[in-house]
């Protein structure tokens, strides 16, 4: 690993105002994909500055129309909150299988979905709950904030704070793992808002993604028979030697029809 | 029958040491003034080195030297030991291809040692490694173990345009074609034994360290035969043995990988040469799977014939295998050194076996847990398998028709086991019974409900082990009766600690916290091999038993001595006499024995003793394993439900151990048949799979609870009537587990799976069945 | 350069660090508590697992500066003073959880933040929980084993026997 100079960000502003001043800083959460990223000289920031103390961004709030998890939150802490866990259990159940317990206890939700790596879990929920993802400057809607591979719509100075997610009637996350690293392979998230439903996908392609014929097809029967002849595309998805594209696909409507299932019932 | 006897559960004698974090790894030795070091490897497959310009890498502060194969060709050193013995198919002796530490003109894989970077720092060493500057070649390149002897396949060396490195036959070919003549049914697959890396937890690393003063190097380095590494270390460091200095410290796994000498093992030494401090390497994950030797890598085609009550008439086997780029010693026994257990558990009268050994831009090759065995038992299980699906015989009823009986023994194979015992139908039963055969289709219709497919899969393995050969053990009683052991072998894990301080104890009656073990030091241990093959419970173990009644004998002479009487017995170390009431403990005599007085005249002083034990036979290991799975008929993925096993592993020093030599070695079986492989790029010959991001590892989840049961049958072959346990739960997994792959899928006409069945693999092998059908 | 000071297994360690130093090489080459282990560069297998303010972490993947003003425990700092092993490390023993040693450290750290975490924990659940840890030698049986039986002890369900 390359040597970089190492802030402990007081606040929010404070991190903002190191990272500007920084020539080719890096703001770091849990470090979860960054460190391994960095250890293996993919990349080389000159500064680090850390989110570590700034505890007004740790928490879960939960209404009963929307949940907010502000950014250093980790995903153990996601995964154990009892109102979470019984207004919107989706999304408790996602951070609970993000990674390894360890990898729980220190990986963010801010870290993550700053990151857009995709094959992480989280993307799928902020599409797929109607997320909205809140910085130190403005509020993006879910739809709006991942751009493609590794790039979100984020500036270069903006820290993620919290992100938001519209409590729905009813949710379900289902993740395939790749075999070896354990990332999502395919994550699909069903959520059903009264007659509208979101589906949304991470892991599959190279951006999460909602595939718009499975919600019509749910808005109109909200059934697993209903989307068993909607296909996705391979071509737009990832391949790799465990699991190529055409198999990626095959998986996104096996695991759409499966968490829908598990929402009737 | 004492708490130390043979049979008894001994809880481990090394694990509070390791348990508190008190293992002495590679890693953790620190020498004063020890400098590290950084290996630069290849880039490409194949390429050659136009020119490599290390002046900007010298310059880096810290930077204490950059050696480059040149400096390697310029040294005193001769090149690293490599294969010999075999021969090519007109009769030639196979070419032996040269095998620098760091190579100078050419290299021959992703990962093959170019420059070594010295520095004060590891950081500072990676720094410099990337000032230096390459220009390369690339050549075309073949990692396709099947395609390498293809007309127009890349020559990996210039001296073998076939790629051919040796070939080897066995078995009687005009018999088996005889056989195959006259049968009634002939079972043909093709089965690719996939390329995978023994991945144990702590990686290779070595320090290495030349007192210039003494003239004599020592190398810190984990390995499985320290005596046997330092004579083939002699060839390269052109020294005598005996300037030689070995230690192994505590071995972070193994499994046969860690048992050659690498080319960083001659780097750091001369490294340490040349900058004057012992000189640290360590090999990072990522790393490893670019350095590391791998295991299997076999392409069979195994034909079966039978009569038209499934006799087994006659078996063709024809493998191409792999040994990468370069050889070492051992690594031309993977490909035929097991081939006996081709026969299997079976009266198979005919067998004939060609295997062509074959140069490709890869790795290279070793013995991996079990090396050779798992691949031969993978291909008999498999075809007799698809034999009892095409003639539409149970393959169970197929197996139980052509099992050796008990009776028969000893029985001479068709190949070159002359099994002593066992009792394979008697296994067979036991396993069946444990794992509910006949209850299966039930357990198959219950699953098929829930929408899962479930396959049943039976195996019967044997394998030789402790082949011929020799181990030394010493035992020192120390002045005040506590006893130092020492052996040739070295445990990477599997507890020899254990195992022979039990047998001290029960012997000798010392108490285990005054007895210390030591192993793998060539300047502490007189005598030895070293531990692979499933040697050391029997070949070890008996020279320790040699050991123990050496001292028992010396105990009795010098009790008799100080009592006075003729009359002496030894009862687990205790030393008594009947006739006069007395006894003594060996602590005792121990102690008594420094004293000239207690000993009779001519005797030698002290109560130590050293021995070899030499087996001229091998044993066979043997069992059943039997396991069932369920499979998603939607995404292909593959759920381990079941599995039990029956071992045959001869008498059972410690059933702990046994359990969990089983245990792993199933383990490993099951990472290569659902998950775990080694794949290059065809066209660019890289390592696509470098990393635990991509090389599949098994894990807890991926595994139910293993039932293992014994049924012995005790060999006369050693002093313990122990057979190998190292090798067998590997052997058995693979077919068991690939066998019940198949079960699952058959009914949808499914006659094979290659490894890994990957759920993607699976998914598409049920899609491409039901295609065919419709 | 950057001073820190943590709480390591109970005493206060202070320690000049790189930036860049992680918190397994400060463990390792500064304090030389040699018991946590590196077993991969991808923060896959879990040797390296120590405690930090009581939870399970990848000393692999976090700065030694990150644990600044944190209390660590590792592996050499479960056992008693006389010697007497942690009741996680001694049922590791009694159910021979391990082979080579190397994973055991990481595996140790781990059961007992699995224990804490989940005291009812079954068979299965455990084996989920073991998903970020890599054990090459025991097939993970024994492992689980333990951990189960350890974690009743730990959570006042069973008699520990002579270790409790």
């Amino acid at each position: 690993m390359h040597n970089f100079n190492y802030h402990l960000a007081a606040d929010v502003q404070d991190a903002v105002a190191k990272l500007s001043k920084s020539e080719d800083g890096k703001i770091i959460s849990g470090g979860m994909t960054l460190l391994p990223t960095l250890k293996n000289r993919l990349s080389a920031p000159s500064d680090l500055i850390d989110l570590g103390n700034i505890d007004a961004l740790r928490g879960v709030v939960v209404s009963k129309t929307e949940v907010t998890i502000k950014g250093m939150t980790c995903h153990a802490d996601v995964a154990a909150n009892a109102d979470l866990q019984r207004v919107l259990p989706a999304l408790a159940n996602l951070a609970g299988i993000i990674g390894d317990p360890a990898v729980r206890h220190r990986g963010t939700i801010g870290g993550s979905v700053a990151n857009a790596d995709p094959a992480a879990d989280y993307p799928a929920a902020v599409v797929g709950l109607d997320g909205v993802v809140e910085t130190n400057q403005r509020r993006i809607n879910g739809d709006d904030f991942f751009i493609s591979l590794f790039e979100t719509a984020l500036e270069p100075n903006e820290v993620i704070t919290a992100v938001h997610f519209k409590v729905p009637d009813a949710a379900h996350y289902m993740k395939f793992r790749h075999p070896a690293s354990g990332y999502a392979v395919v994550g699909v998230m069903v959520a059903r808002y009264g007659k509208k439903v979101r589906v949304a996908v991470t892991g599959a392609g190279p951006n999460v993604f909602r595939v718009p014929a499975m919600e019509a097809a749910l808005e109109q029967n909200f059934a697993p028979e209903a989307i068993a002849n909607v296909a996705v595309d391979a071509d737009d998805l990832l391949g790799d030697m465990h699991c190529s594209a055409e198999y990626r696909a095959h998986m996104v409507g096996v695991y759409a029809r499966r968490a829908v299932a598990a929402i009737v019932g | 029958m004492g708490e130390f006897a043979m049979g008894q559960p001994v809880a481990r004698f090394e694990d509070p040491r390791l348990l508190r974090g008190g293992g002495r790894y590679i890693d953790d030795l620190v020498l004063p003034n020890m400098a590290h070091g950084y290996v630069l490897r290849s880039p490409h497959a194949h390429a050659k080195i136009l020119s490599i310009d290390t002046s900007a890498a010298q310059k880096l502060p810290g930077v204490l030297a950059v050696l480059t194969g040149q400096d390697w060709a310029d040294s005193t050193f001769a090149d690293l030991p490599t294969a010999t013995g075999r021969k090519r198919r007109d009769g030639t002796p196979m070419y032996r291809p040269p095998f620098p530490g760091l190579v100078k003109d050419r290299v021959r894989y992703v990962g093959d040692c170019v420059a070594f970077v010295v520095a004060k720092t590891i950081a500072q060493a990676m720094e410099a490694a990337e000032l230096i500057e390459i220009d390369y070649e690339p050549l075309p390149a073949i990692t396709s173990t099947a395609d390498a002897i293809l007309p127009d396949a890349p020559r990996v060396w210039e001296e073998t345009p076939d790629n051919i490195h040796f070939v080897h036959t066995e078995g009687d070919k005009a018999a088996t074609d005889a056989a195959f003549a006259k049968a009634h049914h002939i079972a043909k697959q093709r089965l690719v034994l996939t390329r995978v890396t023994a991945a144990s937890m702590e990686t290779r690393g070595a320090v290495g360290d030349y007192d210039a003063a003494a003239d004599r190097y020592t190398i810190y380095s984990p390995l499985q035969r320290a005596l046997v590494f330092r004579a083939e270390l002699m060839t390269t460091l052109r020294v005598p043995e005996s300037k030689i200095r070995v230690v192994a410290g505590d071995i972070g796994g193994s499994f046969g990988m860690k048992s050659g000498v690498f080319n960083e093992v001659g780097i750091v030494l001369l490294a340490s040469k040349i900058v004057g401090r012992p000189v640290k390497w360590i090999s990072t994950r990522s790393d490893s799977f670019l350095c590391d030797a791998h295991g299997r890598d076999n392409v069979t085609d195994v034909e079966l014939a039978l009569d038209k009550d499934g006799k087994f008439l006659g078996m063709r086997v024809k493998t191409i295998a792999a040994v990468g780029s370069y050889t070492q010693p051992g690594s031309e026994s993977g490909p035929v050194g097991n081939l006996g257990t081709l026969a299997g558990v079976y009266t198979t009268p005919a067998i004939d076996v060609d295997v062509t050994a074959v140069f490709t831009n890869t790795n290279p090759m070793r013995p991996y847990r079990g090396n050779g065995r798992p691949e031969a038992a993978y291909v008999v299980e498999r075809i007799i398998d698809v034999a009892a699906d095409e003639m539409g015989i149970d393959p169970v009823e197929l197996r139980r028709r052509n099992l050796i009986p008990p009776e028969a023994m000893p029985y001479k194979t068709a190949l070159s086991f002359k099994i002593d015992c066992g009792e394979f139908e008697k296994n067979m039963d036991m396993a069946l019974v444990m794992g509910d055969y006949a209850g299966f289709e039930a357990r198959r219709a219950a699953a098929r409900k829930r929408g899962k497919l479930r396959g049943i899969g039976v195996s019967n393995s044997i394998e030789r082990a402790a082949a011929p050969g020799f181990e030394g053990s010493e035992i020192r009683f120390d002045r005040t009766g506590s006893v130092t052991v020492l052996s040739g072998a070295v445990t990477q894990g599997q507890g020899h600690e254990t195992a022979f301080k039990q047998i001290v104890c029960d012997d000798l009656g010392v108490s285990p916290n005054d007895v210390h073990y030591l192993q793998g030091d060539t300047d502490q241990v007189f005598f030895g091999e070293g531990t692979g093959g499933s040697r050391t419970a029997g070949i070890g173990g008996s020279a320790l038993k040699m050991a123990t009644t050496k001292i028992i004998d010396k105990a009795k002479k010098i009790a008799s001595h100080m009592m006075k009487v003729d009359d002496v017995e030894c009862v687990e170390g205790l030393l008594t006499s009947r006739s006069s009431n007395r006894s003594m403990t060996m602590k005792e005599i121990a102690k008594a024995s420094l004293d000239p007085k207690n000993l009779p005249v001519g005797m030698e002083a002290g109560l130590n003793a050293s021995a070899v034990y030499t087996a001229h036979v091998q044993n066979y290991p043997n069992g059943t394993h039997v396991c069932e799975v369920e499979i998603d008929e939607e995404t292909g993925q593959v759920e381990l439900v079941e599995y039990n096993v029956v071992d045959d592993v001869g008498n059972v020093i410690n059933p702990l151990l046994l359990k969990g030599q089983i245990y792993g070695g199933v383990a490993q079986g099951v990472g290569q048949i659902l998950m775990e492989e080694i794949r290059f790029d065809p066209e660019s010959g890289q390592n696509l799979s470098g990393s635990f991001m991509d090389y599949a590892m098994p894990r807890a989840e991926h595994f139910p609870h293993i039932t293992v049961k014994s049924s012995p049958v005790p060999t006369q072959t050693n002093l313990l009537g122990v057979k190998g346990a190292g090798e067998a739960g590997c052997v058995g997994a693979m077919p068991a587990l690939a066998n019940a792959l198949v079960d699952a899928m058959s009914h949808l006409g499914v006659k094979h799976i290659e490894m890994p069945a990957t759920p993607e693999r699976v998914w598409r092998t049920m899609e491409a069945a039901k295609a065919a059908r419709a | 350069m950057i001073n820190v000071t943590m709480t390591v297994n109970g005493r206060e360690m202070t320690g000049e660090v790189e930036a860049r130093t992680l918190l397994v090489q400060f463990l390792r080459d500064h304090l030389r508590l040699t018991g946590t282990h590196v077993g991969c560069d991808t923060t896959q297998c879990g040797c390296c697992i120590v405690h930090v303010d009581g939870k399970a972490m990848k000393s692999c993947t976090m700065l030694a500066v990150q644990a600044q003003g944190k209390a660590i425990t590792t592996i050499e700092g479960l056992a008693a003073k006389d010697g007497t092993l942690h009741p996680m490390q001694q049922a590791f023993r009694d159910n021979h959880a391990l082979q080579c040693g190397y994973c055991t450290p990481g595996m140790v750290m781990m059961g007992i933040d699995i224990a804490r975490r989940l005291p009812d924990a079954d068979e299965a659940t455990i084996r989920h929980q073991l998903e970020g840890n890599i054990c090459r030698c025991t097939g993970y049986q024994g492992i689980v084993e333990a951990i189960k039986s350890a974690s009743a002890v730990l959570n006042g369900k069973q008699e520990g026997g002579s270790h409790a």
